[in-house]
């Protein structure tokens, strides 16, 4: 008897048209097409979705939340990004 | 790999739930933390699941198309949320082919509350009133919870579940407005699942002893007694609103609290259905792993058949 598990899958729903997917959560399939299928049953029961993306879970790779510090660090200095870091002069508008 | 020592980890991840920072599954968390949410969260799940068997019970006796159609539709998404929190469960690290074998051995447990049969179409009304209720109550607070995956599942079930208790007052509120043997059947259901409803909340606070730790940790953000008197609080007027008497002659609202007194509950049943004694113990564990058994073919071949297609793939 094969009492193997199916493998876990990440679900991704676009709401709707003109809006990214976005993760909505994970569920067991057996192949690409049943995890489509379950995720159409589990995750969209409300019309919460137009298109679905899934992906085996084994395929994401993540960033490790002991390094977001040092990863991210180099962002947060630069505050000369933002707009907000210049000086604009009185009576100037549109910009 | 952190080099910090655990002191210092734990005093980082304490201020991080004291800031109402989320925990999500790759951060570093205590092992009590990570073992709490896990029987929790899968107790949670296995209620979710077992709680389908109820009403699962009447889907063939629904008394017209369109109640049929709903209680189809609300089994599904009890269905759905014993999937949402497995997943939200895996994310621990817990394994769900062993923790199901452990509800079907007994030793995980489930929500009391459906260990109680279903003996008239009221029930169902009941159930979704009183049951649904009552879970909403409980998982309300736990939208909030400091674990991110377990939150965010929560949001999901209870924008789910608003919609199973209006359908179940609805019936109670046709049957108390309807025949006397109508009214006499609902106000017979709502006598069996009154006081196994306010047990759903759990043991007192002061006999709830993991109770401290989570709320801490911000898994509980209410405790038992408060959330059952908020229950009660909420759901005696609407008994009135219906002409249907709750069973408890203590029952009196305290104008000085603000809220209602209520009678002595009976512990010893719910330690007694929690031991696995209750009236429908043994059967809803019997449906469960019959369930299993009777569909490992489809597992099976639905592994087979994923075997084949990839197959085919590679030769293409």
């Amino acid at each position: 008897m094969s009492s193997k598990e199916w493998p876990l899958w990440e679900v991704f729903i676009r709401s709707k048209q003109g809006l990214s997917h976005k993760h909505v959560g994970s569920l067991r399939a057996a192949d690409a097409q049943m995890a489509i299928d379950n995720a159409r049953d589990v995750y969209t029961r409300r019309s919460e979705g137009i298109s679905i993306w899934v992906i085996e879970s084994k395929l994401v790779t993540a960033s490790d939340p002991d390094e977001s510090a040092e990863l991210f660090e180099p962002a947060d200095s630069k505050i000369y990004r933002h707009p907000t870091f210049y000086n604009v002069p009185d009576g100037i508008s549109h910009m | 790999m952190s080099t910090k020592n655990i002191e210092e980890l734990e005093k980082e991840f304490q201020a991080k739930i004291d800031a109402d920072i989320k925990i999500e599954p790759n951060d570093w968390m205590p092992e009590a933390y990570r073992k709490t949410l896990m029987r929790q969260i899968s107790q949670h799940a296995h209620s979710e699941i077992v709680g389908m068997l109820p009403e699962g019970n009447w889907i063939t006796r629904a008394p017209s198309l369109k109640r049929k159609a709903v209680l189809l539709a609300k089994v599904q998404d009890e269905a759905g949320h014993g999937l949402y929190l497995y997943s939200a469960a895996e994310t621990l690290g817990l394994d769900r082919e062993s923790s199901i074998d452990d509800l079907h051995s007994g030793k995980a447990k489930y929500s009391s509350i459906f260990n109680y049969p279903t003996l008239s179409w009221a029930d169902m009304g009941t159930i979704g009133w009183l049951v649904d209720g009552a879970a909403i109550m409980n998982q309300v607070p736990l939208c909030r919870c400091s674990y991110g995956p377990y939150a965010r599942a929560m949001v999901r079930v209870c924008k789910e579940e608003s919609f199973h208790q209006r359908q179940g007052f609805e019936i109670v509120s046709l049957l108390a407005n309807g025949t006397p043997e109508q009214k006499q059947m609902v106000q017979d259901s709502l006598n069996r699942f009154w006081w196994p409803s306010l047990m759903m909340f759990g043991p007192n606070d002061d006999n709830s002893p993991n109770s401290a730790q989570s709320v801490k940790w911000k898994i509980k953000r209410m405790s038992n007694d408060e959330l059952r008197q908020q229950f009660i609080d909420v759901t005696v007027p609407q008994a009135e609103m219906v002409g249907l008497t709750i069973p408890d002659k203590d029952l009196k609202w305290n104008e000085a609290t603000g809220h209602y007194d209520f009678g002595a509950i009976n512990w010893e049943e719910f330690n007694q259905v929690i031991q696995g004694n209750g009236p429908c113990n043994k059967d809803r564990i019997d449906a469960r792993r019959n369930a299993k058994e009777n569909g490992a073919w489809v597992r099976e071949a639905a592994n087979a058949f994923a075997e084949k297609r990839k197959k085919k793939e590679l030769t293409h």
